[in-house]
């Protein structure tokens, strides 16, 4: 049968099975094909708590979403085109997302009786029509993918383990992706195991070649690479940029990286990664609990290493008072919480923006934490970058944010040289002429004198501190002058940060303000909303505490600000409180990232009243 | 004795040098006076510079310490010294850290750290400062305090079973396990030094009076009159002894101690027995008369094995990575995997 070929701008394909299926690694396999094809994309991955929740369930369900296209891509997608559904519950739970007249491609073999009835099926929605309204493609996975093995004498778990490659090789089929980088994946992944690497490989073409010979696809699609801006690429996850940029940070400054961390969802690939540089001279410490990790990080900074915690909302929550001494003894110390639904242990794999008040109002006393913010999975590179720069430059802790979608979503990234990265000063005096422990360069940051310089032996500690002496000091008048010199040292970092930039028109009807991760999905809902002929302004803010001293005056050059976040609208909240401003909080607290429609739908509705 | 600064300076450093600028602000009679001079007095002995050593304390009495030596120091937050102090002598292993610390700060509310820290044994000196009660807050019963002991927050008596701070440590796994008191000052300076020279984490638990809350908790134990039957001083290859004129002894029936009198005939020095500070068995069986009725409360080095130190292990990996794979290349690093190029 002739097939026919039809050129798409861009495709989302959403990957849904049994935690145990191998959704994220399909998932992240088509990411990394489309990356290295030259698509610009972004994905999605979505996944249970549980490692292996019980089988067929509901609740068992992981999925993983990418879009990719031959233009920029800004979200994983607000629907599928294409669903692949490796069992029945994988369909119910997904089915609700895909677009209109979409593709299913269903592993038949799965949809038995004891699924079914797992799923809460009353009759096999593969048979009984209630399908009828999308493009079903039914497939004998399981059966295809023994059979296409048989030849290796597996095991028959290890021969039904390579049925998600199965499908995997489908959907490369139906978009004309090469089946190399995969095969290459799983012959290093698989080294010491060759007949699984093999077996996989297998499953894959097999997959691939009955789309090509099966009657059932009728028509194949072909995504042409995206024009990004010239340089070399990869794709990347928010948690891995997030640690190739303190790395990065600590060769530009000079200083070692010392990393106190306690395993916590979504945040611990950060420990992983940073725990494999150690030909970088990294140190890593994998303490006892969230508090001893960040005071090992303390006492890090206080013997001259860059010093970094990393965790999740929780484990914040247990920080908080150890960020308070590292406020009062002014040392660097970059923190970063990749946040999670909460409150409590809440949703440890979904993701929200709730911890902004967290991160900018948590602590006992008058505590100010610079803040900062990645708007995308590369973002998370530069942001804490910028974090560590802060930090050193005025010696003071630096809370980085990111969460879950960021964290495990990818991006392709246009890789920095080394030599295009700034050089972050992180000076240690040893000047004894003249030399106070509180003392204030122009920055207003202390000294940063290392233990074993010698003259300059002194004592620190969270008890208040005499202003240059360092001394303790009761003194009630030292007291204000000091909450007031450590509220002033923060908000001048405004004076060091880029101001605020709007895109599209200076002034007007409304402006949407977002920060972090809904970055994609306000850009995507701008995009359309212009196509539609709506004039919206938009800023998207990474500098959290302070501010851009500029972002008050360009929010009042509007009629109405629209602040989309993933929480009840805690931005909306500091931006009525700073600068006196009537903000429009749009707010979702579902464990999800905003979906482009949304944000665009509410646009219109605002600007039809 | 001339120690070498970093600079190469020679200075010849007392007891004096060590104390800081400031007031010492606690109250008089207390305790920790004694272990703060002890501590002074033997600083200079371990020809170190005085730059490279950093003292960590939490939050109480004791963590005041720091201000009170003029070395490098930090006064962190309630419980969390021995987490400071692992950081930092695992950034800076070539640092003499030490921890001072009290019975609530070190087993109440730093108890998890100061368990981790033993087990992982980074080369620092933990002071333990135990008066059996919580002094800063003006007199709660602490970890340490007994059973039924009346406090302003157990006014009918605790119901807590206190802990053992040596069997607790040795429980942890602590490679040298020690006891002193305020009162010995001879015993402590000794119990100091051969603490800092161990190469591990080094426990030393001070008995020390609260003159305030606390007032004779330990006059069994330091006192000229009660001190010989109540304690006994242990040392490497020496018999368990006690007693006015040693007359007292203590043998092993099985696993568990008994007291015999070296003078009724029935029992010799051979049953005696030799404290082998090696075994971890004996200790934890000596540790134990701490709490068994009759028994002398022993002290000096219960426990003394060298095993592997955390920070040693930690640069050796670093070695061996830079061996394995090379010295980091950020450039490279950044570009590595599958990465393609937009012309």
């Amino acid at each position: 049968m002739e097939k026919t070929v039809e050129v798409l701008k861009s495709a989302t394909v959403r990957f849904a099975g049994d935690s145990g299926d191998g959704m994220q690694i399909v998932g992240s396999r088509f990411t990394e094909t489309s990356a290295f094809f030259g698509n610009d994309l972004s994905t999605f991955p979505d996944y249970p708590a549980e490692i292996r929740a019980p089988a067929g369930t509901l609740f068992g369900v992981s999925g993983f979403q990418i879009q990719f296209s031959s233009q920029d891509v800004y979200s994983p997608g607000d629907e599928p085109d294409v669903l692949v559904a490796m069992n029945p519950a994988a369909l119910k739970v997904n089915l609700k997302d895909l677009k209109k007249h979409g593709t299913i491609i269903a592993n038949e073999d799965a949809f038995i009786e004891k699924n079914l009835n797992l799923a809460g099926y009353k009759s096999n929605p593969l048979d009984d029509g209630s399908l009828a309204g999308y493009k079903l493609i039914k497939v004998p996975i399981t059966r295809a993918t023994n059979n296409a093995v048989k030849d290796l004498g597996l095991t028959a778990k290890d021969a039904n383990r390579c049925k998600n490659f199965y499908a995997l090789g489908i959907t490369y089929w139906l978009y004309d992706r090469p089946l190399e980088i995969t095969m290459q994946w799983l012959e290093s992944k698989f080294s010491k195991n060759k007949v699984i690497a093999e077996a996989n490989v297998k499953a894959l073409k097999a997959g691939f070649y009955f789309g090509e010979t099966a009657e059932i696809f009728t028509t194949r699609y072909k995504v042409a690479p995206a024009k990004l801006p010239k340089g070399i690429y990869r794709n990347i996850t928010g948690n891995h940029a997030a640690a190739l940029g303190i790395l990065a940070a600590s060769l530009k400054s000079g200083l070692p990286l010392f990393l106190g961390s306690y395993p916590i969802t979504p945040a611990s690939d950060i420990l992983h990664d940073l725990a494999s540089y150690k030909n970088f001279g990294v140190k890593t410490f994998q303490a006892e609990d969230e508090i001893a990790a960040i005071c090992a990080s303390i006492g890090a900074a206080f013997g001259g290493s860059l010093a970094f915690t990393s965790t999740s909302g929780p484990g914040m929550a247990l920080k908080q008072e150890a960020i308070g001494l590292a406020v009062m003894v002014e040392l660097p110390l970059v923190i970063a919480n990749i946040q999670r639904g909460g409150p409590s242990t809440g949703l440890p794999t979904k993701t929200e923006q709730a911890d902004l008040f967290q991160a900018i109002l948590g602590r006992n006393g008058e505590c100010p934490v610079p803040v900062v913010a990645a708007s995308s999975p590369a973002d998370c590179f530069m942001m804490m970058f910028e974090a560590a720069r802060i930090a050193c430059k005025f010696m003071t802790p630096v809370i980085f944010l990111s969460d879950g979608y960021l964290a495990n979503g990818a991006e392709p990234w246009r890789i920095p040289h080394e030599s295009e990265l700034p050089i972050i000063e992180g000076d240690f005096r040893t000047e004894k002429e003249g030399y106070f422990p509180y003392m204030r360069d122009e920055f207003l940051a202390r000294p940063w004198v290392k233990p074993g310089t010698p003259g300059m032996e002194h004592r620190i500690g969270g008890l208040e501190k005499q202003h240059i002496t360092g001394n303790v000091s009761y003194d009630t008048n030292n007291h204000e002058f000091m909450v007031k010199l450590r509220a002033e040292k923060v908000k001048n970092i405004e004076n060091h940060i880029p101001l605020a930039e709007v895109e599209g028109d200076q002034e007007g009807e409304l402006l949407i303000l977002g920060w972090g991760s809904t970055y994609g999905a306000i850009t995507s809902a701008r995009v359309r909303l212009l196509a539609k002929g709506y004039n919206v302004s938009r800023v998207h803010l990474r500098y959290l505490n302070p501010f851009p001293k500029n972002l008050g005056e360009v929010l009042k050059r509007f009629k109405h600000v629209l602040v989309p976040e993933l929480n009840l609208g805690q931005l909306s909240f500091i931006m009525k409180a700073e600068y006196l401003l009537d903000v429009i909080p749009m707010n979702k607290v579902q464990g999800l990232p905003f979906k482009a429609s949304e944000i665009e739908n509410k646009v219109i509705e605002l600007l039809k009243k | 004795m001339d120690i070498e600064t970093t600079n190469g300076t020679q200075v010849k450093l007392t007891a004096k040098d060590y104390a800081s600028d400031q007031d010492v602000r606690w109250c008089p009679g207390c305790g920790d006076y004694s272990i703060l001079a002890q501590v002074q007095r033997v600083m200079p002995s371990f020809n170190i510079p005085k730059e490279k050593t950093v003292f960590v304390a939490g939050i109480g009495c004791s963590s005041r310490f720091p201000y009170y030596m003029n070395t490098y120091g930090f006064h962190s937050i309630h419980g969390r010294a021995t987490a400071v102090a692992s950081g930092l002598k695992l950034a800076r292993p070539d640092l003499d850290v030490w921890i001072a610390s009290g019975d609530g700060d070190l087993l109440s509310i730093g108890g998890n750290h100061f368990i981790h820290l033993l087990r992982r044994n980074i080369n620092t000196v933990i002071l333990l400062f135990n008066n059996r009660i919580y002094g800063l807050t003006k007199g709660q019963y602490s970890p340490t305090s007994e059973h039924g002991k009346i406090t302003k927050s157990s006014p009918m008596g605790s119901l807590e079973e206190p802990f053992n701070p040596l069997t607790l440590a040795l429980g942890a796994g602590a490679s040298f396990v020690a006891r002193t008191m305020d009162r010995d000052p001879k015993h402590m300076q000794d119990m100091i030094a051969k603490a800092h020279e161990f190469r591990g984490t080094s426990f030393v638990e001070t008995f020390q009076n609260c003159n305030i809350y606390n007032d004779g908790a330990f006059l069994t134990y330091t006192e000229k009159d009660t001190k010989p039957e109540h304690t006994v001083f242990i040392e490497h290859g020496k018999p368990l002894l006690f007693g006015k004129s040693k007359e007292l002894g203590i043998k092993l029936n099985g696993f568990r101690p008994e007291i015999i009198s070296l003078e009724d005939g029935k029992h010799t020095i051979n049953d005696v027995i030799v404290h082998d500070e090696t075994s971890r068995e004996l200790a934890m069986i000596i540790a134990q008369f701490t709490d068994m009725k009759d028994f002398p409360v022993p002290f000096g080095v219960l426990y003394k094995v060298e095993r592997p130190l955390y920070e040693e292990q930690m640069e050796q990996q670093i070695v061996e990575a830079k061996e394995k794979l090379g010295e980091g290349d950020l450039e490279k690093l950044l570009f590595a995997g599958n990465t393609w190029e937009i012309k």
